[in-house]
């Protein structure tokens, strides 16, 4: 019967062909994530290949110039491929080649996921094809060479929006043709169980540091943990080890595009409802049809539809709170940050630094706030100019 | 007995698919009518969805161009209600489970009742999400159709106990859309099937000529084609009924 639920959200809506495969997925998970062998390889991935644990970072100056809440960084886009990503990607792409799979496949709309992908492809000898929006594959158009150049094959979607979600469907449509030698490597904390929970375990590793981190900066807990929400597995990742920590407020900013009100905007939680796509029961942009809605932001990492059930869970129970942030918000704290402090943030991880800007003066001194600076903006920089009026191009 | 059983009485079942409103509601009208002349045994209309996961390029094209001519749910109701005078074969509504979940599953099936619609394929639907749909479908004496695929294996006979209708069986992995190869394990499944339910099995994927109808309709029950027949509506647009109906006989009479 139904498995994977977060409250009402989650389950396993795929078709037939993919059951077994998804089952499988489940019981090598269930097996190698209590295996000591499997856990210190990957330990020793993490530390000595990706570069962890990432730093947890005071912004002195954001700090004083907003005159408010203590603001700790925390700094995933130091990751090695430059985001949070490569977290997930070298458990699963690991976790493939211990079932015997010779073959990975991923969607990817930023382009980071696919880059982590290829990345742990090239590393651990898999073959590796990448399924990016036609429409992604011209706002990023450097990670589609970046992956060309670590070995994968990528894949220009041209059906529907030609973005995040079309990435998806095309994945899925292939794993379906070929499961006995390939792993669909999931990017974020959505889809069909188990793979909402197997990303937020790899990802849990940020919300564990932080904790730790923080505990020996301050010696305590913070007041706020802030990240930005797409599918959702950085903030998945931060949250997580603070749920039982009732104290701490954790806020996901998702993509509201030019606007919550205009058409043109990717805010799930503002603008959803209760649906069932890839995969998943959770919210859904969608007209009265059930007809997914083309969704917007200047972010291509999230410009998605629909959300991971588990932040949905967190959302209707109130645990956590989702907050709209618009393109034009999130490029002035994109700017913001790189003046400021000297940190260039992917324009995704600017929209958690959009309401830190928000909310951090009218906090009080003692607390403390930390947000996931989930990649890095080198990707962003082109589009950014071109925001501004800069004709630049890669 | 269900206008489904009466149908495999007795019989190898043709089962064409259409998406419904592909080019328009005006062109699927005279498509279902050609369908019925043309011998089909049961009549599987797509609801078109933005995101068909288990289709290929044809019949995602189809969707794409049904909801851009504005077919919705409701308009697909309409039009079977209206031609439910007519035509008296089973008529299933084939979609993605967001599509009848946003309706309300319960306004669908009332609406179901309401305009003769026999039964649903909802293909994300898995046995194991099945529950919410067919406790629905049952109170509402809806067959909820179940799908088996080359992958099922040890899944066979747990899904084929619980089928209603018949059972469609997917002769070949990945998506809708027309192939030359088909799995080798078909007769395998069949016999598997037949071990634990009286409840007939229909192949669908992959299938376009009279010799492939043939060969799966001896196998099984009967054969489902859609990808074959989108691509003729697609080539003929609102000529497409007089092309449909001379390629459904042709393949009526393979089966035969």
């Amino acid at each position: 019967m139904s498995v994977g639920r977060y409250g009402e959200f989650g389950g396993q809506y795929v078709p037939e062909t993919l059951m077994n495969a998804i089952h499988e997925l489940e019981e090598a998970y269930e097996h190698y994530s209590h295996d000591p062998d499997f856990i210190a390889e990957l330990d020793k991935l993490n530390k000595e290949y990706a570069g962890r644990p990432s730093i947890l970072y005071y912004a002195e100056k954001m700090t004083k110039d907003l005159g408010g809440a203590k603001i700790y960084l925390k700094r995933e886009d130091l990751n090695h491929t430059g985001s949070h990503k490569i977290n997930n990607v070298l458990g699963q792409v690991l976790l493939a080649k211990k079932m015997g799979k010779t073959r990975v496949i991923a969607e990817t709309g930023a382009g980071q996921h696919g880059v982590a992908t290829a990345t742990a492809a090239a590393l651990m000898g898999m073959e590796c094809e990448i399924f990016m929006g036609r429409e992604d594959t011209v706002r990023q158009a450097l990670n589609v060479y970046r992956m060309e150049l670590l070995g994968a094959k990528v894949h220009a979607v041209t059906t529907g929006t030609e973005t995040l979600k079309d990435a998806v469907n095309e994945a899925m449509r292939e794993w379906s043709k070929r499961v006995d030698d390939t792993l669909y490597v999931l990017g974020s904390v959505m889809g069909p169980h188990p793979f909402p929970m197997i990303v937020r375990d790899f990802q849990s590793v940020i919300g564990k540091e932080i904790k730790s981190q923080l505990m020996e900066k301050e010696g305590k807990l913070p007041d706020m943990v802030v990240a930005c929400v797409g599918g959702g597995s950085n903030a998945m990742g931060s949250f997580y080890e603070f749920i039982p920590d009732e104290s701490v407020k954790l806020v996901g900013c998702e993509a509201a595009g030019l606007g919550v009100d205009n058409p043109k905007n990717a805010a799930t939680i503002a603008n959803g409802s209760l649906g069932i796509f890839h995969g998943m029961k959770s919210l859904f942009c969608q007209n009265e049809y059930g007809q997914i809605a083309p969704v917007y932001s200047i972010s291509a990492g999230l410009d998605y539809p629909g959300i991971g059930p588990e932040h949905a869970n967190l959302h209707k129970t109130g645990r956590a709170t989702y907050v709209p942030i618009t393109d034009e918000e999130a490029v002035k704290a994109f700017e913001y940050l790189s003046r400021v402090e000297g940190i260039i943030p992917a324009i995704e991880s600017a929209h958690a630094v959009a309401h830190v800007m928000k909310v951090a003066g009218s906090m009080s001194k003692d607390d403390i706030i930390v947000c996931t600076i989930s990649g890095r903006g080198d990707k962003d920089v082109a589009a950014i100019a071109r925001y501004r009026g800069v004709e630049i191009y890669e | 007995m269900s206008r489904i059983s009466e149908a495999f009485k007795n019989n190898k079942v043709f089962i064409p698919f259409i998406t419904g409103g592909d080019p328009d509601i005006e062109t699927t009208r005279k498509i279902l009518y050609a369908l019925n002349e043309a011998g089909a045994g049961i009549i599987e209309i797509g609801i078109p969805f933005s995101d068909p996961i288990a289709e290929g390029p044809v019949i995602q094209e189809a969707s794409q161009r049904a909801l851009e001519a504005g077919t919705t749910t409701d308009s697909l109701f309409e039009l079977v209600k209206e031609v439910r005078s007519d035509i008296k074969i089973p008529i299933l509504f084939m979609t993605y489970a967001n599509v009848v979940f946003k309706y309300g599953a319960d306004k669908f099936a009332d609406r179901c009742n309401e305009c003769g619609i026999d039964g649903m394929i909802i293909p994300d639907i898995p046995y194991e999400e099945k529950a919410e749909f067919t406790d629905i479908c049952k109170a509402h004496d809806i067959s909820f159709i179940s799908m088996i695929a080359p992958t099922s294996k040890d899944r066979v006979q747990m899904i084929a106990k619980e089928a209603e209708g018949f059972i469609y069986c997917v002769s070949s992995m990945g998506v809708t859309g027309v192939r030359s190869d088909f799995s080798n394990n078909l007769d395998e499944m069949i016999k598997s099937v037949r071990e634990v339910t009286d409840v007939p099995v229909a192949i669908g994927f992959g299938i376009s000529t009279p010799e492939q109808a043939a060969k799966m309709a001896a196998l099984s029950d009967g054969a489902i084609v859609g990808s074959a027949i989108v691509r003729i509506i697609a080539e003929h647009g609102t000529n497409a009924p007089a092309a449909v109906k001379e390629y459904v006989t042709k393949m009526v009479q393979a089966i035969k």
